[in-house]
């Protein structure tokens, strides 16, 4: 301990860790992994300071308010994150397979994997994905201009970011948190480990979580009072009324966790007693509120990726959405029950066979609108023209494999049964049965479908079919496995095992696993080929997909201030039925200047700010939690005194963009028709399929 | 064909290629000892069969339906503006339901039946159809990083590393931890259930068979919790005894000072070389007091704090420092 440094010292240094700890596979990973982190931030810094990018990358992206710009830097950060936990994946079952006995890896270094694995892949992966898709939606879908907090979006994704680098920051100096992502006290209290491995993990977790809830009030305001006019709820997109209800989830579930984990930092820091052993202490308290959180997290994550479904179905399906009114129906219901069923992540504390039960059926009961929603998406499916692009093909792999997750979802809110598997590998197998399928590939699908909006140009088709078809065959080879081994109860979070029965799943789960990092990989591959053939797969009239939304009847990418005047709206679906009466892109009669929010440093300010406190929090630098404190409570100060003058397009500019926009289609003549879809013809002017039947 | 004969063909379908290859200890309840893992594991077959009525339409339909509809059929009617139909409405919303009202019923039944708080009496065993006779036993079982410590109040013994029971009679395990959290799971007779320091929870279970399973920590509690297992075996009456009578002839005797060396963290291996016992496997030990469990208990629970010196399982423990209650200051609740 000293005053400068804390607890810090040159030791945590995990660099040198094959140097200090002798030659391993196990410190070879270890030190492999903070050198990738290391080089790879040089790597990016020694890019911008060469291409001199540096001035244009602070203008444009990091002091951005824009909330299409915030939510691509969400899904960044949401890829940057998830090559280190698809490597930890690869990492944990290279040790799998060896584990018959033993194991490649230190036991330490295990638990840390299965840690941080599970925190990045919820809170650093799955979170900023789904955040980064309603960012960059939601406005557009109701014919708004920007979120109605547009510096609050730029704070809240600062403070992902810092989560997000503190658990970077972990791999390089000292060590994560060990308990799991759940991080169950006491074993990551004080007593029983005083290291630097839980406060990483409370830090991370809550700063991010303020950042999430901020979101949450942020995009729910923005659906209440931004809509476009004549856009009532029932004429919102689906996306938007996921989006809607994921906001309202995110506003009530991330407190609790907030709470549990300044409670945590209160037993750890100050000696208080919420969840220790002796003086009163509960740790079923912290299973409680994490699991508050926890069980709305679930659909937090999922219902934004139902709506990315239901667009994807009606639109590749060239047809109206079956049963709308049955969806939304369906959506509300899940996310309100979804508060009613956190008990049965413990149906083992010891409840009553009263309290079981209640929880157990209302489990089940959310089997019924999530039921609807896979019917619901098979009737639109049925009588449409479906169309097999590569989102179809996540949407296939979805229906396929997600309804199994549903299978073993009732199976385990059975509280008999749960008894049996709770804890086990069937648990793993379940909620990546669920999560990948269902929330993964609904991002995929929905990066294939809105990244030609984004940036311009479509992703090339063959290269992600291919990675598609990895992902589908690698999920079902890594994770199915495991309900077998799980109910033989082979306990998750084990390093070992001791019968050889479980070795041939071990090797099929390395083998899927293998085929999941190619599906990464592909993911990239993809990337790099369409970027090379970016001139070919360019669509910048905007709408490559025949799409049915408001954000397809603007250009590609769409211009900041998104619409040159605000639509109005008259029916579900407006877009889809200008086009089928052949009435779409009306010059408007009037341009006015068009007011936007300024850019800020704040974003940054918090970021650094509060990355800055939790290191230091972490490591006991007391000088510098405090500064950090002091320059960001100073910051906002200084920040209410000034003068924030709102952007102003002119009404000329406005006028200017939309002429050139609406011109090329109007030279372009024919749209193209659905036969051209993935070819070099598609230009983005749809004529659409609608049109032949009404 | 009778449910039960129904219950059995599907077992042997659903479980048969699975774990064969498995060690007869690893089958979990997929292989059951006993009347509550039985039922478990049936629920999980009816369970399956019930919730397949409601996927098998996603799982046939989605193919057919993509298949039909592609864009190159032209045969198939494009119907692009069809959004609803309230038959289909109905039958969407009620068949979910219909199936999700069956297995809630059936849910119901199984969690008052097994209940692991309900202790095994004759009308349980009438119910379920099983043979039950002779005292129930008492079995406290503490949880130590990493190993699980079985204590036979009654009987005036205590065991590490294996626990053994008597076919037949119903059996109450009350347990606890003098550590972290940890769940302990004997999946050959019941499932799971937690166990924490300063807290008492119960598992009622009974063997009809004999046969060994694997008794599991499932929560991790830190580098050593794979090897957390001990096996369980269920022997009969005079196996039972003879396996009783020899750890009342054991050297060893579990008073407190044992107990404190014993608590510290390290696996079976490590607590023998502790204790200075040679050779490998389960340590039996003589029990001088009936009411360690309950001290145990009560240690966290006088509203004195108790340093982290004191809790075994801290890296900072101190056999020394590990101070058990005496037994009159106790009180402890056996409600939940």
């Amino acid at each position: 301990m000293n005053a400068l440094f804390g607890r810090l010292s040159w030791s945590e240094l995990k660099l040198f860790e094959t140097f200090t700890h002798g030659w391993s596979i196990d410190t070879l990973v270890a030190a492999g992994a903070a050198w990738a982190v290391v080089l790879g931030a040089v790597a990016v810094a020694g890019w911008l300071t060469w291409a001199g990018l540096w001035g244009r990358f602070w203008r444009d992206w990091l002091t951005s308010v824009d909330h299409k710009k915030i939510g691509i830097m969400y899904i960044v950060l949401g890829f940057v994150m998830m090559a280190r936990g698809v490597a930890e994946g690869l990492v944990m079952r290279s040790h799998q397979a060896t584990a018959l006995g033993g194991g490649v890896l230190s036991e330490e270094h295990w638990a840390e994997l299965f840690s941080t694995h599970g925190t990045i892949m919820i809170f650093f992966v799955a979170m900023p994905f789904i955040t980064g898709f309603m960012n960059y939606l939601i406005p557009l879908q109701i014919g708004a201009r920007d979120m109605a907090f547009p510096m609050l979006n730029q704070i809240s994704l600062g403070l992902t970011a810092t989560g997000a680098a503190l658990t970077m920051i972990s791999l390089v100096v000292g060590v994560f948190e060990t308990g799991g992502w759940t991080a169950y006290p006491p074993f990551t209290g004080a007593a029983f480990d005083p290291g630097p491995g839980p406060d990483y993990w409370v830090w991370a977790i809550v700063l991010s979580g303020f950042g999430s809830m901020f979101s949450g009030i942020n995009f729910a305001v923005t659906i209440y009072k931004m809509r476009a006019p004549g856009m009532t709820y029932m004429r919102m997109p689906v996306f938007t009324w996921t989006a809607l209800c994921t906001s309202i989830l995110l506003t009530f579930a991330l407190p609790p966790l907030t709470v549990a984990g300044l409670m945590q930092a209160l037993d750890r820091y100050l000696e208080f007693n919420f969840f220790t052993n002796d003086q009163g202490g509960n740790m079923m308290n912290y299973a409680n509120l994490f699991w508050m959180f926890g069980h709305p997290e679930v659909y937090i994550l999922v219902l934004p990726a139902y709506g990315i479904f239901s667009e994807l179905t009606s639109t590749f399906a060239a047809k109206k959405l079956y049963g709308y009114e049955s969806l939304v129906l369906a959506t509300m219901s899940i996310a309100v029950i979804s508060f009613a069923v956190w008990l049965h992540h413990f149906f083992t504390m010891g409840n009553s066979a009263t309290v079981n039960v209640a929880f157990g059926i209302a489990t089940m009961v959310i089997a019924v609108p999530t039921g609807v929603k896979v019917y619901v998406w098979m009737a639109t499916l049925w009588g449409g023209r479906i169309r097999f692009t590569t989102p179809m093909y996540y949407m296939t792999g979805f229906f396929i494999l997600f309804v199994v997750g549903g299978l073993s979802g009732i199976i385990l809110a059975n509280p008999a049964i749960n008894w049996q598997v709770h804890n086990t590998q069937f648990i793993v197998a379940h909620f990546h049965n669920v999560l990948l399928p269902g929330l993964i590939f609904g991002i995929f699908a929905g990066i294939h479908i809105w990244f030609p909006k984004a940036f311009g140009f479509r992703l090339d088709e063959r290269a992600g079919k291919i990675t598609a078809l990895l992902w589908i065959v690698g999920f079902c080879l890594t994770f199915l496995p495991l309900y077998v081994v799980g109910l033989m109860g082979y306990p998750r979070r084990s390093s070992a095992f001791d019968d050889p029965a479980f070795l041939p799943y071990m090797i099929v789960c390395l083998i899927g696993a293998c085929m999941l990092a190619a599906a990464f990989t592909g993911l990239f591959v993809t990337l790099w080929i369409s970027i090379r053939k970016r001139d070919e797969l360019a669509v910048p009239m905007g709408d490559p997909w025949d799409g049915r939304t408001l954000e397809w009847a603007t250009p590609a990418p769409p211009p900041h201030w998104n619409f040159a005047v605000i639509p109005h709206i008259s029916e579900r679906d407006a877009f889809a039925r200008e086009k089928a009466e052949g009435r779409p892109y009306v010059l408007p009669e009037r341009y006015v200047d068009i007011h936007l929010p300024p850019n800020t440093p704040a974003g940054m300010i918090v970021f650094v700010t509060t990355t800055a406190f939790g290191f230091a929090a972490t490591w006991w630098i007391w000088w510098l939690a405090i500064l950090a404190i002091l320059v960001l409570v100073g910051w906002m100060i200084v920040h209410s005194f000034l003068d924030h003058p709102e952007v102003v397009i002119p009404a000329v500019e406005v006028r200017r963009a939309t002429n050139v926009w609406i011109e090329a289609i109007e030279l372009a003549g024919e749209g193209v028709t659905r036969d051209d879809e993935v070819s070099p013809k598609n230009r983005g002017y749809a004529s659409t399929d609608m049109l032949v039947a009404s | 064909m009778s449910a039960r004969v129904c219950a059995a063909v599907a077992a042997l379908a659903l479980t048969a290629p699975l774990p064969l290859f498995a060690q007869e200890d690893t089958r979990g309840f997929l292989r059951p000892l006993g009347p509550i893992a039985e039922l478990q594991r049936t629920e999980l077959i009816w369970a399956t069969i019930l919730i397949l009525l409601a996927i098998l339409p996603v799982l046939l339909g989605v193919p057919y339906i993509l298949w039909r509809y592609r864009r190159g059929n032209t045969k198939a009617k494009y119907r692009p503006q069809w959004e609803f139909n309230t038959k289909l409405e109905i039958l969407m919303w009620g068949g979910p339901t219909l199936i999700v009202v069956a297995l809630s019923i059936w849910l119901a039944q199984a969690v008052f039946r097994i209940d692991p708080y309900r202790t095994i009496e004759p009308e349980m065993a009438e119910n379920m159809e099983f043979e039950m006779e002779g005292e129930p036993v008492t079995v406290d079982v503490i949880g130590l990083d990493w190993k699980w410590l079985f204590i036979y109040p009654e009987e005036g013994v205590a065991s590490v590393g294996e626990m053994v029971l008597p076919v037949g009679r119903p059996v109450t395990l009350r347990l606890t931890t003098d550590t972290v959290m940890q769940s302990f799971m004997a999946s050959g007779l019941s499932g799971q259930i937690y166990a924490m320091a300063g807290m008492v929870t119960q598992q009622n279970l009974i063997a009809t068979r004999p046969g060994a399973t694997l008794g599991t920590n499932t929560q991790y509690n830190g580098v050593g919790f794979a090897k957390q297992r001990a096996p369980v075996r269920a022997v009969d009456g005079d196996a039972y005894e003879a396996w009783l009578d020899e750890a009342r002839d054991s050297d060893l005797a579990l008073d407190d000072e044992t107990y404190a060396i014993l608590a510290q963290s390290g696996g079976l291996d490590r607590a023998r070389s502790d204790l200075g016992v040679a050779g490998e496997g389960p340590v039996r030990f003589t029990l001088p007091a009936q009411s360690l469990f309950e001290r145990v208990v009560a240690r966290y629970m006088n509203g004195d704090a108790v340093a982290p010196e004191a809790q075994p399982g801290s890296p900072f423990y101190d056999p020394e420092a590990h101070v058990l209650p005496p037994a009159a200051e106790m009180t402890m609740e056996h409600d939940r």
